[in-house]
Formats: C-alpha cells, sequence, structure tokens
C-alpha cells in the first residue's frame, strides 16, 4: 500500500509540471464549459457540448496520458529506480492508474457541473464516464508497457486517441463509419451518454471490447513487463 | 569467511553473444572493490546480476552468504545502487526526488535534509533536477543510494563524463562511505579512479576476468622491464636495470648525494591492461 500511495503521490507532483499530460486532463472539460456557455444554435440537443466533449475526452485523455507517464518513465529510467526500491510493476500501474482515473474524473465532475446533471442522471453519468475511462486507461498502459520510449508511444496513441475520440462524432455524419463505429467503445459510452434505449448492447459491446483490451494489456506485460 | 558479495564462475549470454564468461569476483565490508575494463567488457551486467535486475545463465551469486534468488525484499532494500540508467525525475526538486524514496524506505525528512548535505547539495533542495549540472545529478544520485545508510554499495561507472573537480567530490563520498563500513562494488574504465580507490580491483575483457588483485600488486606482478629511473642532481636521467650491478650503482649516487629521486617503473594499469588483453581500457 505504502509503494502505491508513493507512485500515487509522485505523480500528482510530477504531473504538475508535465504540460503535456496536464492538457490532456483540462483540455476537453474546459472547452465544454466555454461551447456549452457560448454557442446556442437552435434545435439543439440538450447538453450538445458536454456530451460530445465527454465522449472525446474518454477517448483521449486516461490513453495518452498513462501510456505518456509509463512511457516517459521507462525511457528516463525512473521506473527502473522505482522498481530497485522495491515498487512491483503492479503496485507502480495500480498508483499509476488511479492517479489517472481520479484526474479524469475531476474532468468528468466539470463536464457534469457544466451540463447541470443531477440525482439519478448524474450517477449514471459518473458510472458511464467511469467505465469508459477504465477501458482508456488500461489501452493506455498497453501502449506504453508495448512502447520503449515516448516517441513510439506517442506513434502509437495519437492515432489511436483520434480514432476512439472523433469516430463517435463522425458516425453523425456518415452511415458507414456509424457501421464502423458501432464496434468500438466510445461510439457505445456516446449512445449510453445521449441516453440510448438499446442500454444491454452497448453494455455488451463495451465489455466485450474491455476483455479484448485487458487481454492485450496482460499480454504486453507478460511479454514485456515494465523493462 | 563469509565475504560480503561473491559471484562464481558467474556465465551471462544474451541471444547467443557470452557477456560474462566464468566471473569470479568478491567485496568485502570497508573495502572498494573495483571492475575495471573498457566499454562492453560486461561490467554492467554483472551489477545488474548482482542487484537482482537480471538473472545468471549459471554460476552462484551471494550477497552475504545468501544466495541472490533467495534474497527477500527486506534483504535487497540494504543496497545502494547508483548507476547511470537509474534515473531522477527531472521535474521534481532534488528534495522532491529523495522523498519518494525516503517513503519507500520508511525514511524521515530529517535523513533526506542529512543526505543532501552529506553530498553538498543541502542548498539546492528546492532546485528542480533539471536544472543540475551532470556533476549534481550525480550526485543526487549518489545522495539517493547512500540515503538508506546501505551495507553494500553498487556503483556503475559513478564519475562518467565528469570533470575532475565533479569526479573528485564523488570520489571523496565513496571513500567516506567506506570508511563506515560499507561494502563498495564500483565498475570503471578509468584506470587513475580504480588505483586511487580500489583496495582491489579485477580487469575484465570481454567477459573474462583476466587479472585481479590489489592494484599495486597487479602493478608489480607485470613489471617486466625491472628499470630503475634515477633522476640526478644535475638534470640528468639515467636508467639501470634492476640487477646486483644497480644496487651498487644506486648505492653510490645516494652516498655522493648525486641522485635526487629514484623510482621504479612498474606499469599502470592500463599499460597491464593492454599487455594482457591487446585492447585501451579506456574505450
Amino acid at each position: 500500500m505504502k509503494e502505491i500511495s508513493t507512485v500515487f503521490l509522485k505523480q500528482v507532483k510530477d504531473t504538475l509540471g508535465n504540460k503535456t499530460v496536464l492538457i490532456q486532463f483540462i483540455l476537453f472539460p474546459v472547452m465544454a464549459v466555454i461551447m456549452q456557455n457560448a454557442v446556442n444554435i437552435p434545435d439543439m440537443p440538450d447538453n450538445f457540448f458536454v456530451k460530445l466533449f465527454s465522449v472525446m475526452y474518454i477517448g483521449m485523455a486516461p490513453l495518452t496520458a498513462m501510456s505518456a507517464v509509463i512511457s516517459e518513465e521507462k525511457e528516463k529510467n525512473t521506473l527502473r529506480a522505482l522498481k530497485m526500491s522495491g515498487v512491483s510493476g503492479i503496485q507502480y500501474l495500480i498508483g499509476t492508474g488511479t492517479y489517472v482515473f481520479i484526474m479524469c474524473m475531476a474532468g468528468t465532475a466539470v463536464f457534469a457541473a457544466s451540463g447541470g446533471f443531477t440525482g439519478t442522471e448524474l450517477i449514471r453519468y459518473f458510472l458511464i464516464m467511469s467505465a469508459g475511462t477504465i477501458v482508456s486507461l488500461i489501452l493506455g498502459g498497453a501502449v506504453g508497457i508495448s512502447s520503449a520510449n515516448q516517441m513510439s508511444a506517442a506513434s502509437v496513441s495519437v492515432p489511436v486517441t483520434m480514432v476512439l475520440s472523433f469516430l463517435p462524432m463522425l458516425s453523425n455524419f456518415n452511415e458507414k463509419i456509424k457501421a464502423a463505429a458501432d464496434y468500438f467503445y466510445p461510439q457505445q459510452i456516446s449512445l449510453l451518454i445521449n441516453g440510448a434505449d438499446a442500454d444491454m448492447k452497448c453494455i455488451a459491446v463495451t465489455m466485450a471490447e474491455a476483455l479484448i483490451i485487458l487481454g492485450f494489456f496482460m499480454i504486453s506485460y507478460r511479454k514485456r513487463g515494465l523493462e | 569467511m563469509i565475504k560480503t558479495v561473491s559471484a562464481i564462475n558467474i556465465e551471462k549470454a544474451f541471444g547467443g553473444k557470452r557477456v560474462l564468461c566464468g566471473v569470479n569476483i568478491e567485496a568485502e565490508m570497508g573495502k572498494i572493490t573495483g571492475l575495471l575494463g573498457p566499454s562492453g567488457a560486461g561490467k554492467t551486467t554483472l551489477i545488474k546480476i548482482f542487484t537482482g535486475q537480471l538473472e545468471a545463465d549459471s554460476g552462484i551469486c551471494r550477497i552475504k552468504g545468501k544466495d541472490i534468488g533467495a534474497l527477500k525484499k527486506e534483504d535487497k532494500r540494504r543496497f545502494g545502487i547508483m548507476a547511470d540508467e537509474l534515473g531522477v525525475y527531472d521535474r521534481l526538486s532534488c528534495y522532491e526526488n529523495l522523498r519518494i524514496f525516503a517513503r519507500l524506505y520508511g525514511l524521515s525528512k530529517e535523513d533526506i535534509q542529512n543526505a543532501l548535505k552529506n553530498v553538498g547539495l543541502e542548498n539546492d533542495g528546492k532546485t528542480r533536477a533539471d536544472k543540475l549540472s551532470k556533476g549534481m545529478r550525480c550526485r543526487l544520485r549518489l545522495a539517493r543510494a547512500l540515503m538508506i545508510h546501505p551495507e553494500i554499495l553498487f556503483l556503475d561507472e559513478p564519475t562518467s563524463g565528469l570533470d575532475p573537480t565533479a569526479a573528485e567530490k564523488i570520489h571523496r563520498l565513496i571513500l567516506d562511505e567506506c570508511a563506515r563500513g560499507t561494502a563498495v562494488l564500483l565498475t570503471t574504465h578509468n584506470m587513475a579512479e580504480a588505483q586511487k580507490l580500489c583496495s582491489s580491483v579485477s580487469l575484465l575483457c570481454d567477459g573474462r576476468i583476466v587479472e585481479s588483485g590489489a592494484p599495486d600488486d597487479i602493478c608489480r606482478r607485470h613489471n617486466s622491464s625491472r628499470i630503475l629511473r634515477i633522476h640526478l642532481s644535475d638534470g640528468r636521467d639515467i636508467e639501470l636495470s634492476q640487477n646486483e650491478g644497480a644496487a651498487e650503482s644506486v648505492a653510490e649516487l645516494i652516498r655522493t648525494g648525486k641522485a635526487d629521486s629514484i623510482h621504479t617503473s612498474e606499469p599502470d594499469l592500463d599499460a597491464v591492461f593492454k599487455e594482457l588483453t591487446g585492447k585501451e581500457l579506456a574505450i
């Protein structure tokens, strides 16, 4: 427990000076607040920008932050220093993952406040965002583990996040993209956030994808560990 | 007597390439043992095996009589390790860098302040690590290794790339730590450093120990020329072969006050290494 809390506290301090990671947590919530209050188009759905940016947030922030943090620690050999001081790979991943999750939930709170969610709607929103964040976080962990340095992590995480973040939005404009997007969890998260009826289908697709990503994560971890 | 650190017949290969071949080495408490060799000789690999970062293909590696594989987490916490490949957090201050590891080892804030003071960084506690000079970063890494008051200190090229003044500071810290009774295992390709710090050295080349012993003993053993160099009071230098005749000549020069200084001509470790391997040490 001491090891996990140390990694967590280290991450809190380190990220305050890491603009690349910090901006991931702040960008979309701030954009949502600004757009939600500044843009008013007739017949625009309720909380359009909050919901749009929430899904983009899930596709981008946890994945990029997690992969960037892990790959930087590998590149600069600070992870090795932690491991030599008795921190296991799992403890490191839990400490870092907890930090990224809490930061994402703080962003989620900003979205929720901007959207004026209350009661069951608020709980439902947080549950959906939590689920999406965890899936992205595991995917980010797998990318970080598989990459030797920040450059190679970014070369994987940037295209992946672009696809995951923008697919739900683009699916509004093209039926073929929509058909393809249905196979990706951000689209299902988007449907859930927008109150779609097909809840069970959304949950099933998201869970199935979470299991596939978890499998990828475990294979990466077994193959490379945190070396 | 149980040696603090011992490696017996260690073998290690990477992808078919043998990096360590039958390496034997020992280190004792209160002594500095040097592993001397050029880049790629296998020094870092051996340190990694000792610190549990790598597993040897065969051979026995023991710390205080216990096999490396049988060491518990608590045992490993008595190691201090300083290596280039153990980085520091650039965005955190010196104090915060040490604070992370102090938390892991259950050390107090006072321990951190003492560690900074010991390496001369007490006024740089709030300085970000990326603002430190190379020598100061080196001292920060050493502070991290020494903060836990290790019983065994592994130093992998501790002064590599440092200027002589910064290297001298590191040397003093290592000698102080050794005087405290810590067993120090140091790798270097710097012959002068090994000669100055180490009570015994092993010369490593292509994964094999080619010579070992006290630095002066090694140099004496390889003194094949056996020549005396005499600086005379009139400014001239003469060389005499070390035989019975030379003894009389030297005695005469001393008696008549003509000899200013007399030197034997043992090779240094660099020359011994070259003689044994045909390779330069400092590459």
